[in-house]
């Protein structure tokens, strides 16, 4: 039994300790908005947070969250980063399939939380994980910059 | 917006699905390689006036919401946002009400009429081709029999009642309704003829660049389901061991220490390898790697990449098989030629590599209902498929139709790779619970299908004053039609996908070649975003750049002067230069690359910004210009070409697939390598004002990037690339 925090409440999960936490989020929590796309840490796509960090969830251990708060795309209401990237997100139109984008999303939300008005440069370092197969990256640049100069405003 | 819910029951199909003409057509032309001509059917108008829009293209409910059936697959490119648009204009719905579900059925209603109509297929960029008629003319209808309905109610004469944003409104009398009130009485109301279309001067949706995507929200709130998030009752997961080498077979093979893991269900044997069946994906995961197999590699493919193209460098420089074209004399007018120039070009196979490795998912129910869930690029073949598997009638098979997180042609596959194994897995455990096969990253990148490797061997003769008199392409590798459903598009031994671009090339050259040899190879390949014309356009468009550099012309102006006859290739050309700077100063060690391409009956052009520092190559800056008829939705044409500009470029700077000893070396994103952020240009993208019928976007922005690229790279550094891809080209 796995005990962390997850979307702000409290959760039990009984299941393999060696299990990826991407696994338990889409078939024990029910929670399929964080996607699998490489397994390897190199695609992206599973991006969640853990204790405010994004990270991998196909390479992290359900044995290793115990005690951990994780947010995923599901569980971002409320925050006002992630609420004016998800409005930015639309506005500028950057799905296209839009497989990757709760990672993308993820991803950047913490970049910006960090950094409030991160370069092209830091966009670069922060986004490089996240692969677009569509390659809706100029769209997620622009969306980066909008929404930083909308939460600065 | 309505979600869009996963629907687990058989009613959500509308009543008219499959028709016996439908399936009939798509069996005989998978049995018998049935002739598919690529002939537009005439007067579909015709066909939209005698089919009520309110059961074959639209859905109203009670609730006033507005369901479209879409014939055409959205694998991301946004073909059911544009369907919605044209239906939105010509219904005079609002954006609120309306959702999108992809449907199949009968082909008079969803065949694709850029191919005839004979097959529902969503490719070559022609889903607004074939809809752009289909879907207004549908929606047009349907409105006239909304205010018919109404007129009727109201006792008011039709031609006083409008329809705008979801109301039906008679002004006279003040009186105004939603759709719902009127939807029952309206689907009965006779079928209108000769519903007049929309002028274009009264759109407010076609060609409204401020309109946005009717899914986007979803997207971006993990809300958009796909086919890895299908549940149902009981499901269960399966992942595939599929054979290490194309065309081995299975011999033996022990699932006895997996079955003996808690959660696996079974381990079974179907046509297409082993299914380690378990109760969720990691359980299916940890099983599989406790299964051994022997396989018998007789007949499989076990040559090495290295092998396979030093095998068509030597075929290249032979007489082609066959001729795609042959214009003039050009052996002839070769042997008078002043000057001849020759080049080899190399192209690797490519993995379409989608987000969402491939999947799909398959129930039995206990009518002897089978469902398949999955994304269907050409539904009717797979319900074929599907059918003989289970042991039934394609009428007994239903489609569930899901958005795929990527496609690029991947999810087109003649035998229905994984759409086959959900169905032959959930048989093989006797149908006993619905079954998801989710393949992982290395089944997907390992699994084929993928663009084919191919040599070009380009030869032009120079007259005195530098002008081409004479120009022969020989083009070697697979063919994607041969051996399939589609093998009757191979004539005279050409198959038009290994050729299109370079049996099309624009220029006004008097002698002209374009060969072809088709080469037996065992690896199973498949269309790729823009097909031939991905490499054929790098191929013709990089060559011509050499004879330029050559004969030390401006390439813009030459290129100009060759396509006198072709204006709408010469407009996006002009447009391009201009747009970028075309002779202006650039900053210090950038250097500018240009190319025109048509593919789909689509006009793009791009010009390249980059600077090269060692081998290291970055492109700034692409600017293109776009002709694709009307502009229907312009902020999807901008990022289709946007995207379509990355997933070229990641292909040609470093995305290959290559094989040892028969075996794919890459198996993730760690070895093959598609474009990232950190290499993205910034892409600026010039629409054609133009009053033509529409043509696709989804695949035309691809194939002009590599070229413009390449001759930038060449200006810049010096160094022509002629093996794909630059990494490999640059150091070689």
């Amino acid at each position: 039994m796995t005990k962390f925090t997850l979307n702000g409440a409290e959760i039990s999960l009984d299941a393999d300790p060696d299990m990826p936490l991407l696994w338990a989020l889409r078939d024990h929590a029910g929670l399929t908005g964080t996607k699998f796309g490489c397994g390897l840490a190199q695609c992206g796509a599973c991006t969640v947070h853990l204790d405010g960090v994004p990270t991998r969830s196909c390479q992290t251990f359900l044995g290793d969250v115990e005690g951990a708060s994780i947010t995923t795309i599901e569980g971002v209401t409320g925050n006002k980063v992630a609420e004016t990237v998800q409005k930015v997100w639309a506005d500028l139109d950057v799905p296209q399939c839009g497989y990757c984008q709760s990672g993308q999303i993820m991803s950047a939300v913490a970049l910006l939380a960090e950094n409030p008005k991160p370069s092209d440069g830091d966009i670069d370092d922060a986004m490089s994980g996240n692969l677009c197969r569509c390659a809706t990256y100029q769209r997620i640049r622009a969306g980066i910059h909008e929404a930083a100069r909308r939460l600065e405003a | 917006m309505l979600p869009r819910k996963i629907s687990q029951s058989v009613s959500a199909q509308p009543e008219f699905n499959v028709s016996r003409r439908g399936f009939l057509l798509s069996a005989a032309a998978t049995a018998t390689g049935l002739a598919i001509g690529f002939k537009p059917l005439s007067g579909h108008a015709a066909e939209s006036t005698s089919v009520n829009p309110l059961a074959a293209y639209l859905e109203i409910a009670q609730d006033g919401s507005v369901t479209i059936l879409s014939s055409q697959f959205d694998m991301g490119q946004g073909s059911y946002h544009g369907i919605a648009t044209l239906v939105v204009e010509e219904l005079g719905a609002s954006w609120s009400q309306v959702d999108v579900r992809g449907v199949t059925g009968d082909l008079a209603l969803y065949g694709n009429t850029a191919m005839g109509g004979v097959a529902q297929i969503t490719g070559g960029s022609t889903s607004m081709v074939t809809s752009w008629d289909r879907y207004r003319m549908a929606a047009a209808t349907a409105r006239e029999m909304l205010i018919a309905a109404a007129a009727a109610d109201w006792n008011v004469p039709a031609g006083e009642i409008t329809v705008k944003a979801g109301q039906i409104i008679h002004e006279a009398s003040a009186r105004a309704a939603g759709f719902g009130t009127f939807a029952k009485a309206a689907a009965s109301m006779p079928v209108p003829t000769n519903v007049a279309l929309k002028s274009p001067a009264d759109w407010t949706q076609i060609g409204n660049p401020d309109l946005r995507r009717y899914d986007r929200v979803g997207k971006t709130k993990g809300q958009q389901d796909f086919t890895i998030d299908v549940k149902l009752p009981g499901m269960l997961t399966a992942v595939m061991i599929h054979p290490p080498k194309f065309g081995a077979t299975l011999t033996a093979f022990d699932g006895s220490k997996a079955k003996a893991l808690k959660g696996v269900v079974d381990v079974v044997a179907i046509d297409r390898g082993i299914a380690v069946v378990a109760q969720d994906m990691w359980t299916a995961l940890k099983g599989r790697d406790l299964v051994t197999a022997d396989w018998d590699e007789s007949k499989a493919e076990t040559r090495s990449t290295d092998e396979i193209l030093s095998e068509y460098r030597a075929l290249a420089k032979q007489a082609p098989q066959a001729m795609a074209r042959n214009d003039g004399d050009t052996a002839g007018a070769m042997a008078q030629a002043d000057k001849v120039i020759e080049a080899t070009y190399e192209f690797p196979y490519l993995a379409h590599a989608s987000m969402e490795p491939l999947n799909a998912v398959a129930r039995m129910s206990p009518e002897g209902v089978l469902e398949v869930w999955g994304g269907h690029q050409m539904p009717g073949l797979y319900q074929y498929i599907a059918s003989q598997i289970a042991e039934t009638t394609p009428d007994k098979v239903v489609l569930h139709i899901l958005k795929t997180g990527g496609g690029f042609g991947r999810r087109g596959v003649p035998d229905a790779d994984v759409v086959a194994e959900s169905v032959a897995v959930a048989k093989a455990i006797g149908w006993k619970a619905p079954v998801k096969v989710q393949w992982t990253r290395e089944n997907d990148m390992r699994g084929g299908r993928y663009r084919p490797a191919y040599v070009h061997q380009m030869r032009a003769g120079l007259d005195k004053e530098g002008k081409i008199i004479a120009w022969e392409n020989h083009i070697v590798g697979q063919s994607i039609m041969d051996g399939g459903p589609f093998a009757s598009m191979v004539q005279n031994g050409v198959d038009p996908t290994s050729v299109e671009g370079s049996s099309t090339l624009p220029y006004s050259i008097p002698n002209m070649s374009v060969g072809l040899t088709s080469t037996k190879v065992g690896v199973p390949v498949l269309w790729w975003r823009s097909v031939g014309s991905t490499h054929t356009g790098y191929a013709t468009e990089v060559f011509l750049d050499e004879i330029i550099d050559a004969v030390g012309a401006d390439p813009v102006a030459y290129r100009l002067a060759l396509l006198k006859d072709h204006p709408r290739h010469a407009a996006v050309l002009k447009l391009a230069a201009e747009k970028a700077g075309w002779g202006k100063a650039l900053p210090e060690g950038h250097s500018l690359g240009v190319s025109v391409h048509e593919s789909f009956s689509s006009y793009v052009a791009q010009v390249a910004e980059v600077s090269v520092d060692g081998t290291d190559i970055k492109v700034h800056r692409v600017v293109a210009a776009v002709d694709v008829g009307t502009a229907i939705n312009p902020d999807t044409i901008k990022a289709q070409i946007e995207g379509g500009v990355g997933f070229g470029l990641g292909a040609i700077l470093q995305e290959e697939i290559t094989m040892t000893k028969g075996e794919v070396d890459q198996g993730n994103y760690d070895t093959y390598l598609p474009l990232r952020i950190d290499h993205m240009p910034q892409v600026e993208v010039h629409i054609m004002p133009s009053t033509e019928s529409p043509t696709g976007v989804g695949e035309p922005g691809v194939p002009p990037i590599g070229p413009a690229v390449a001759n930038a790279v060449f200006r810049a550094s010096g160094r022509r690339i002629r093996t794909l891809p630059f990494s490999k080209g640059m150091t070689a």
